[in-house]
């Protein structure tokens, strides 16, 4: 177990450390930044003095270390466009961002969940494949459509929610609706297919033979069992919700780090964007980290090897 | 399987060859030159409102352009971005992931772990950071996508290949002296093709999806150029009024991924109960 | 002789596939019957009918299903569930995927006694903890905290026995219980259920292939084939005068030491079971038979030998010599 920990704990650095590679290598993408930074009226004089004044006439093996040294305690570097360190302001703004995520994910565990063991329960029947038409109709729901549908629907003519903004709780739930859609038919199908497999068991056979009630032979012994692709799939889901809150926060106006991110990118704030993503991955790598954990204290197989 | 299943098939089937033709076509179908705008003749509503004209099947948007014209060559680039991702992502995919499969050992540890840090990077934003850097056009988006959308191709390919390799007929033609490139393409590689199919469509409909959300961003495939994300972003300004403008491309986006997914499931269900059989 | 379960022209489908057609069998109070057949006869399912415990695509019907006087055609799965695992248990073939993996020995063998006696948790663990002993776990006390995972496939069967016999019951239903077994823990197991047959006063109904098991364990027997219990008899009369032809044939496939000659071929019974669709009418053996007649292919009489002992065939007792 300590082993196996260890060996993901290696993993998830050596990750941490390409994407920060990878991070960099992005923002040379462009060719020259100081031109980029300096924008299109700029003269060659001008770019110059942005050349040295952000470092950028070092060789590019230092300013990389520079860069990967610096992350490593957590300076992500100086916003060329807000002025400020960009750790400081993505701290700002992820509060929201997880606010948002975490809605998301409850908003989508709350119906994929009972829905997915419904449909388990009732394989091949008609509540079976009208779960799995709502999974497949969540998937070809574009995000951002979805959203503005929603803001017509619920802000403008039922006048039910704030279309945009963050002030209060009512404004995390379009976004948090829009975001969870994207997250359940994987949970859904997972859900349906890990109960399908936990309920054909013999050791259901068994709980049933013990004469225990529905109730528990459903949620306390199959449901445990199918849990564990739950938790990893949840887990991988809230890292790509997380990644694309960039798409919703910007229908919905909601300034958390996504948001933070589209306007860094439309501003060229490459020190921003690089922080963002390597953010990003951080958080998706822990995340999948901890239902590995999770899963450990649900399969007592997995504590002991 | 039961006929349910089946019709889920055809119907994806319809959708996506439907499309496809339409995109393919589009120069013929179009009513209208879908870039001509006419500043008198905006926002003329579709034909079931109101005040609609029976020339603009689909009402016109903001610049007077034909939308049932604009929409028709969206469906052309969807299709486009569709069918060219796939292809760029499955060679990388397919690539690495028979490699990992086949190979084991140290070469599969690289393969596994570039799937790893593939997954853990953010892909809608790095995909906006790439086009924003580099400048958008239709093929910076292709190929930003396809170097992305790289990674189910690489799982599948991977595992299948792994179970392939294992399988008793491949033992033989390894003892029966076989060299390696034949146990590749002649052994591995007709079996994975399979569920490689399923996972095209998933990624097909993925890379569609993603490109309209980076086009409603305003990172994707540059106006004038009628891509849906385009069309729903512009007409978000007057959806309030005319909602029309953003219903009909999100409905086609909608139907169109919802046409390609049933063609997955089908195409999944058809392969599980062959292989069965 | 009181009969605790008997089953009368017990009939089950599953989607319209006849598995089990017109089997009749009756447990009698503190005897051991055994259920003998090869894979497929219909053996299992018939366990599982009675305990209620089919699969959602299986059907059973029967003119009569009776539990101690209870019909159990007539009770609801509520009322089922509880006599299961109260007053009548099941025990399974798979030791090692039969146990939940997520939960210890004592938590899953306390759930019975609570489910069914509403006891308190230290009680039922108290309980399960006397009934490792019974069954002779060693460390009990330390067994209750472990995981299925950590026990070996002879240790889980004789948790699942032990988790059977939580509640007391008067039949214990046990399916193959030692076929996934390594044969010195066979022997244990086999051992250990006859003798808490004796010591409880339990009724078993053993399902099993193994003719030697029946020998070992049986006081009666019936054996089934294709669907339907073509001999019951006890077991004396049984291996002393086998009357249908396939229990003849199956006898004869076992070596007995002392009876067969080191060179003499074992006897084997040529074909296949054969596949039974629902309008499928006459004896399922006739296609493996030596004996078959045209009249196989009709309506066959049972014929009794003596009140203990009834077969399934067109075959006058006098017929055939053994």
């Amino acid at each position: 177990m300590l082993g196996f920990l260890a060996r993901r704990l290696l993993v998830a650095i050596l990750v941490c450390l390409t994407v920060l590679t990878f991070a960099f290598a992005l923002t040379r993408l462009a060719g020259d930044l100081a031109i980029s930074i300096a924008g299109a009226q700029a003269t060659a004089a001008d770019v110059e003095i942005i050349r040295k004044a952000y470092g950028l006439d070092r060789p590019i093996v230092e300013q990389f270390f520079d860069w990967v040294r610096r992350a490593a305690v957590g300076d992500l570097g100086q916003s060329y466009f807000f002025k400020e360190k960009v750790s400081k302001l993505i701290a700002d703004r992820l509060p929201i961002t997880l606010t948002l995520g975490l809605v998301g994910l409850t908003i989508a565990l709350t119906v994929a969940l009972p829905l997915g063991i419904v449909a388990a329960l009732n394989e091949s029947r008609v509540v079976d494949r009208l779960v799995s038409l709502v999974a497949l109709l969540g998937q070809a729901m574009p995000s951002f459509w979805l959203g503005l549908i929603l803001m017509i629907t619920f802000g403008l003519h039922l006048g039910w929610l704030p279309i945009s903004g963050t002030g209060t709780w009512q404004h995390f739930v379009m976004p948090g609706i829009v975001l969870a859609f994207s997250a359940i038919p994987a949970l859904l199908r997972l859900t349906r297919s890990g109960m399908i497999d936990a309920l054909a068991s013999d050791y259901i056979r068994t709980a049933r033979a013990k004469g225990l009630s529905r109730a528990s032979i459903i949620l306390k012994h199959a449901a445990r069992n199918a849990a564990m692709p739950v938790v990893s799939i949840a887990a991988v889901q809230l890292g790509f919700m997380l990644g694309g809150s960039i798409v919703i926060e910007t229908v919905f106006a909601l300034h958390g780090v996504g948001f933070l991110a589209w306007e860094s990118i439309s501003k060229n704030d490459f020190p921003t964007v690089q922080g963002v993503v390597l953010l990003l991955a951080i958080i998706y790598t822990l995340l999948t980290l901890i239902a590995d954990m999770f899963n450990a204290v649900l399969d007592p197989r997995l504590r002991a090897s | 399987m039961t006929g349910w299943r089946n019709w889920g098939l055809w119907l994806g089937a319809l959708i996506v060859g439907t499309t496809l033709l339409v995109g393919m076509f589009a120069p013929l179908l179009a009513p209208h030159d879908a870039f001509a705008f006419n500043l008198s003749n905006r926002l003329v509503p579709p034909f079931w409102m109101e005040g609609s004209k029976p020339e603009h099947f689909l009402g016109t948007d903001q610049l007077g352009r034909d939308y049932l014209s604009r929409l028709i060559y969206g469906a052309r680039i969807s299709m486009l971005i569709g069918v060219t991702t796939v292809i760029t992502s499955a060679i990388i995919g397919v690539t690495l992931g028979v490699i990992g499969g086949f190979f084991g050992g140290r070469i599969d540890d690289v393969v596994l772990f570039a799937i790893t840090a593939r997954l853990s990077i953010p892909l809608i934003l790095v995909a906006l950071a790439v086009v924003s850097l580099v400048g958008s056009s239709l093929t910076v988006v292709v190929m930003t996508l396809g170097l992305l959308l790289w990674e189910r191709f690489a799982v599948v390919a991977r595992v299948t290949t792994m179970q392939v390799r294992t399988l008793d007929y491949v033992a033989a033609a390894w003892s029966a002296g076989c060299s390696r490139s034949h146990i590749l393409f002649r052994e591995v590689l007709p079996n994975i093709l399979s569920p490689l199919a399923v996972v095209a469509t998933l990624e097909m409909a993925l890379a569609i999806l993603l490109e309209a959300a980076l086009s409603f961003l305003g990172l994707g495939v540059p106006p004038p150029l009628p891509s849906w994300g385009l069309m729903i972003a512009e007409g978000k300004e007057y959806m309030f009024f005319s909602p029309w403008v953003i219903m009909v491309p999100g409905l086609s986006l909608f139907v169109l991924v919802f046409g390609i997914n049933l063609l997955g499931d089908g195409l999944r269900d058809l392969l599980r109960t062959g292989r069965t059989a | 002789m009181t009969a605790l379960l008997e089953v009368r022209d017990l009939e089950i489908s599953f989607s319209g596939l006849s598995a089990v057609r017109g089997a009749s069998l009756t447990v009698a109070k503190g005897e051991t019957h055994c259920l003998v057949g090869e894979s497929g006869c219909g053996k299992s399912v018939t366990a599982l009918a009675v305990m209620g415990l089919l699969a959602r695509n299986g059907a059973r019907k029967a003119t009569a299903l009776r539990f101690d006087g209870t019909d159990l055609l007539g009770l609801d799965e509520r009322a089922m569930s509880r006599l299961r695992g109260n007053r009548m248990a099941m025990i399974f073939q798979e030791p090692m995927t039969s146990l939940n993996p997520a939960y210890t020995v004592g938590s899953q063998m306390a759930e019975v006694l609570r489910r069914h006696r509403g006891t308190t948790r230290t009680a039922a663990l108290d309980r399960a903890v006397e009934l490792l002993t019974l069954v002779r776990v060693t460390s009990p006390g330390l067994r209750i905290g472990q995981y299925p995972h950590q026990l070996s496939g002879g240790l889980r069967q004789r948790v699942m026995i032990a988790m059977a016999l939580m509640c007391d019951p008067e039949l214990l239903i046990a399916d193959e219980p030692t076929t996934a077994l390594d044969v010195t823990v066979q022997a244990q197991i086999l051992r250990l259920l006859a003798d808490l047959q004796k010591d409880l006063g339990l009724a078993v109904l053993l399902i099993t292939h193994d003719l030697g098991v029946v020998a070992r364990m049986a006081h009666r027997v019936s054996v089934m084939y294709a669907g339907e219990v073509v001999e019951s008899a006890t077991a004396a009369n049984l291996f002393a005068r086998p009357m249908h032809p396939y229990t003849r044939g199956l006898l004869a496939c076992v070596p007995v030491p002392g009876k067969i000659k080191p060179d003499q071929p074992l006897g084997s019974i040529p074909g296949m079971v054969p596949q039974i669709g629902r309008d499928f009418l006459g004896c399922g053996f006739r296609e493996r038979c030596g004996h078959a007649r045209p009249d196989c292919a009709g309506t066959i009489p049972r014929r009794a030998l003596g009140p203990d002992h009834d077969y399934l065939c067109q075959l006058e007792p006098d017929a055939t010599a053994p």
